[in-house]
């Protein structure tokens, strides 16, 4: 099965567990007063549930259209070649995103972009830390700047520990 | 028209709001070179910017600025090394690319300058024409009206998305309209589907799922297939000969000026936008053009190059007249303007007109200026412009991610949002794997909480669903969806049947 219908799969998937949240959960906790009303919060999602059902099925059993044999001069990522691409650096990257987002409290805003900057160009495979580590620390500290006092919105730079 | 256009040059020309028309499209011109970064990725990363400013008139101008930018950026990198930057920019490398394989690069970058600035300000004309008109018209609108609007525009989404495409795009647009009802909805106050968690109380920021649609899939693209980035090569040192001969002006002005109408419109429609308006641009010129001339689309034409760059331009600036006259986005890039504007307590719609017109006067305004400091900053800028280019991309890429990151975070200034940004990220990257597009889940992720909101309100009037059949304009606006969504449906099933019929014949 192409990975489309496997997502069409997975949708209607959800959208079943989306409508019974709709159709039989939601509305015990409605006060008796907006019983009343012609729609409750759950009319929406009661709709979108069906008509998701009914367009994943659509997909899930349809035929499908003929892939375009185009080559990709635009770097189209081709997912029958995935084992020939970078996966590797993109889930490394992912990591790192999610470590700066459980870091960038505890260790400030100035500690923890600088660290993503670097490990990011790291594996990436950049080596030249003479670049790198000014590169890091400039970007790091200016947009601080530039978030914290000219937008004025609050952005811790150091630890939690030292402020 | 004329008061208004004095109210908006008064409010557009304070020195604050000329910096940001200059700050956009220098912003937007510069990110819009690198490739895989479009405009939507890049007025994404910029909203926290408009919104820190405060005022929705400089905000507005800002946005557009960048929009422009960004597409202008899109065709230096599509000319200088095939690598469109934006989708509408690709129809340009066809004729822009083999023009600086010839050493004309200079004279394709201002070709690509002077057609961008005419279809950019025959769009502002006509948007300055048109959008007044269909206001009044909306203004007669009423919630029943607006919902069956909403529906409308959601299928012509999913219709225009291509062929084999419209049931995926239906299903993502499903989608956005789902993630759009968790959290606090406007009608009863009541908490859906938070599971409890604080974090989901106010629903999912529409920031953090833009960001997560499309600058992160784009830079995860970029780390697996460097081929896609293609910096570092290509003729981006020597820029020379910018002149066009005389006999090359005389050709390419009917076909600016023909594509920018042509443009003005397509971009009008909902879901169509600047791709669409780009290559029909192209295909037009090329079928209108005679022996010799057609021979030379391909291998580096002038009216190749001029037709879908004042096409897309236009067309930009038209998809601004469904925002600022119905409130409803007609692409994603102006989908995200909406959520900028929302963000801003401003509500686009035929009110806006009326309540603040200020702000969609200096818009329009706006768009003029944001043209001619674009040809001004662009033409003298062109060599140097071209260097950014060669900015390696393991530099580059952790740059494009941290300002994704950071963009979620100082909406919402909360570090769960970063988690939910990934979490979305690796989801819309594997949906881009199997080719679903992804603009209509954030338009109907957008649209969703409206749509709901009209649609509640109708029925509250009605007592139930009876203003379908009540209202004609309801009901005709609602039988058209359905048309929308059916009549390339069914065409797309008879021509597989046909296809299937021919290989059963074999």
């Amino acid at each position: 099965m192409a990975l489309d219908r496997w997502i069409a799969l997975v949708f209607v998937a959800f959208c079943c567990v989306y409508g019974y949240a709709a159709f039989f959960t939601m509305d015990d906790l409605l006060p008796p007063i907006l019983r009343r009303n012609p729609v409750w919060p759950s009319t929406f999602p009661k709709i979108l549930s069906v008509l998701g059902i009914i367009v994943g099925l659509i997909i899930l059993f349809t035929a499908k259209p003929k892939p375009q044999d185009d080559e990709g001069t635009d770097g189209a990522i081709d997912i029958r070649r995935l084992g020939d691409y970078h996966v590797g650096q993109a889930v490394g990257l992912l990591f790192l995103m999610v470590a700066y987002a459980l870091t960038l409290r505890p260790l400030g805003f100035v500690g923890s972009t600088i660290g993503f900057l670097l490990i990011g160009s790291i594996i990436l495979g950049e080596r030249r830390f003479h670049i790198l580590i000014p590169v890091a620390a400039i970007a790091a500290g200016s947009i601080w700047y530039l978030v914290q006092e000219v937008l004025g919105i609050f952005l811790r730079p150091w630890p939690a520990l030292l402020m | 028209m004329l008061e208004g256009l004095l109210i908006g040059l008064s409010a557009a020309i304070t020195p604050f709001n000329l910096i940001m028309v200059v700050m956009g499209c220098v912003i937007g011109t510069f990110i819009g070179m690198l490739p895989g970064l479009g405009p939507m990725s890049i007025i994404a990363i910029m909203i926290p910017v408009a919104i820190g400013i405060g005022d929705p008139t400089a905000a507005l101008i800002l946005l557009s600025g960048v929009y422009y930018g960004a597409i202008f950026g899109g065709s230096t990198s599509s000319i200088l090394l095939n690598a469109p930057g934006v989708a509408g920019t690709v129809a340009t490398s066809f004729d822009g690319y083999p023009m600086a394989r010839k050493g004309q690069a200079g004279k394709a970058l201002t070709i690509a300058a002077i057609a961008s600035f005419a279809g950019g300000t025959i769009g502002a004309i006509l948007l300055m024409i048109f959008a007044p008109a269909l206001s009044s018209v909306a203004l007669l609108f009423h919630s029943a009206e607006y919902f069956a609007l909403m529906v409308v525009g959601l299928s012509a989404i999913a219709a225009f998305s291509g062929t084999g495409q419209v049931a995926k795009a239906a299903m993502m647009t499903i989608l956005g309209l789902i993630l759009g009802t968790f959290g606090e909805g406007a009608l009863s106050n009541t908490p859906r589907f938070t599971f409890g968690l604080m974090e989901l109380q106010s629903g999912f920021s529409f920031i953090t799922l833009a960001m997560a649609m499309f600058a992160l899939p784009e830079a995860l693209f970029l780390v697996m297939n460097p081929a896609r980035a293609a910096t570092g090569s290509g003729s981006s040192g020597k820029i020379t000969g910018m002149r066009i001969t005389r006999a090359e002006a005389r050709s390419i002005t009917p076909v600016i000026g023909r594509q920018s109408v042509q443009g003005f419109f397509i971009g009008v429609l909902p879901g169509a936008g600047a791709t669409i308006a780009s290559f029909l641009g192209y295909a037009v010129e090329r079928n209108i053009a005679k022996g010799a001339e057609q021979a030379e689309f391909g291998k580096g034409s002038v009216k190749g190059l001029a037709a879908p760059e004042s096409a897309n331009n236009a067309a930009c600036t038209g998809s601004f007249v469904p925002l600022l006259t119905l409130g409803i986005p007609g692409s994603g890039t102006t989908a995200i303007l909406l959520g900028a504007l929302l963000a801003l307590n401003v509500t686009p719609g035929p009110r806006l007109m009326v309540d603040t017109p200020e702000v969609f006067w200096a818009v329009i305004i706006s768009m003029y200026i944001g043209n001619l400091v674009l040809l001004v900053l662009n033409l003298p800028l062109i060599p140097y412009i071209a260097r950014i280019l060669t900015i390696p991309r393991s530099f580059l890429i952790p740059f494009i991610l941290f300002f994704t990151l950071m963009g979620s975070y100082l909406g919402q200034n909360n570090a769960t949002e970063l988690l939910i940004l990934v979490g979305f990220g690796v989801i819309a990257t594997i949906l881009r794997f199997a080719d679903y597009p992804l603009a209509p889940l954030l338009i109907g992720f957008i649209l969703g909480t409206m749509m709901e909101n009209n649609f509640a309100r109708a029925m509250q009037l009605y007592r139930g669903p009876s203003f379908i059949l009540e209202r004609p304009m309801t009901l005709a606006l609602l039988v058209l969806a359905v048309l929308l969504v059916l009549l390339p449906s069914w065409r797309a099933y008879r021509a597989r049947r046909r296809a299937e019929g021919v290989a059963d014949g074999d």
